[in-house]
């Protein structure tokens, strides 16, 4: 695996500046981004992460081996939620990952679904 | 959960790692006041170290409050604590904490969409800064409970006083709550999931209506 200068783990938030982010993203924006990635859509490698990819696509990769939030991949990358989105709709493209979207908005009041938190919170 | 305190840049601990069976999340949002413990109280129940993640707002025109990062006139980034609870195998629970300037818990669009419910956390000191966040979670349709903070150098009041002083709709739960304690937080939280699901079995009675009753 290539260490990345992002692996660097002194790397803090204020150094991801707009410069930054232009060419990490590619000066992409919104229109590359999928709509249907949210905070806590969960991201899983479908394939390892390959030297010749850039960086940032790389580490998402790696860090993914196990389900991951978008929320999860921005706090680790350091890097804002649509930045992350914009990687994370890059890979997707290419089928080098798969998504596992949130609950949709019209399921969230399914009684069964509000049931299994209740009991899952009552275990801790 | 894990307080080695190092930052992965690679990614989560091995023992952070959510199980291959994690199929779906859902996510709980803790509003409240700059320093009211919404932090405190998402530690206290995660499983994972509380994490931040971050967004650049796109303003029309800045305002004279606080703002960081000023290098750019219109844009403004707003950090955001959350935490995590493995429901089951298949389950996951996230809770976010929302930044202290109110105007941006609005703004991060889709931060309400999709939430189970949200947490309005006060301090019994500054309630006047809860009023905003409860009359646009009442706007907004997203079903809330409000939880009291108790902080061992404050006065406490009876949560009925707080209601009132809140104008909070008798429908509504409010509880006392010490973010600190690990009970507590998790009893706060299942406060909100017993309101949700009493709501969500009850057909005639849509949020959006109870709601808007006072």
């Amino acid at each position: 695996m290539t260490p990345s200068p992002f692996d660097d783990a002194s790397l803090s938030w204020d150094q991801a500046g707009p410069e930054r982010l232009y060419v990490i993203t590619g000066g992409r924006g919104a229109s590359r981004r999928r709509a249907d990635v949210d905070l806590i859509t969960l991201v899983v490698a479908r394939t390892a992460a390959r030297p010749e990819m850039q960086p940032e696509h790389a580490s998402i990769l790696r860090m993914c081996h196990s389900p991951l939030s978008m929320a999860e991949i921005s706090a680790y990358l350091k890097l804002p939620f649509s930045a992350v989105a914009v990687l994370v709709s890059d890979l997707l493209r290419d089928s080098y990952v798969e998504v596992r979207s949130a609950v949709r908005t019209d399921r969230v009041r399914n009684p069964e679904l509000l049931k299994a938190v209740m009991y899952g919170l009552q275990r801790l | 959960m894990d307080f080695r305190g190092s930052e992965f840049a690679s990614g989560p601990a091995r023992e952070d790692a959510l199980p291959a069976s994690a199929a779906t999340a859902v996510k709980i949002v803790i509003v409240g006041g700059f320093g009211v413990g919404k932090t405190t109280l998402v530690g206290s129940v995660s499983e994972i170290r509380p994490l931040t993640t971050e967004e650049t707002m796109t303003e029309v025109s800045v305002g004279v409050d606080d703002v960081r990062g000023i290098e750019q006139k219109t844009a403004t980034t707003v950090a955001m604590d959350f935490g995590r609870i493995s429901i089951n195998k298949h389950l996951v629970l996230y809770l976010f904490g929302t930044p202290g300037q109110q105007r941006f818990w609005f703004l991060w669009a889709g931060l309400f969409e999709g939430a189970l419910g949200a947490v309005v956390l006060v301090d019994t000191r500054r309630l006047e800064a809860s009023f905003d966040v409860i009359g646009r979670l009442e706007d907004g349709g997203v079903p809330f409970i409000v939880a009291v903070n108790v902080f061992p150098n404050a006065p406490t009041y009876p949560l009925d006083e707080v209601r009132s002083a809140l104008d909070l709709p008798a429908a509504i739960p409010i509880v006392a709550c010490d973010a600190r304690s690990r009970a507590s937080s998790r009893d706060t939280l299942l406060a909100l999931m017993r309101y949700l699901y009493r709501l969500s079995t009850q057909s005639a009675a849509p949020v959006a209506a109870s709601a808007a009753t006072e």
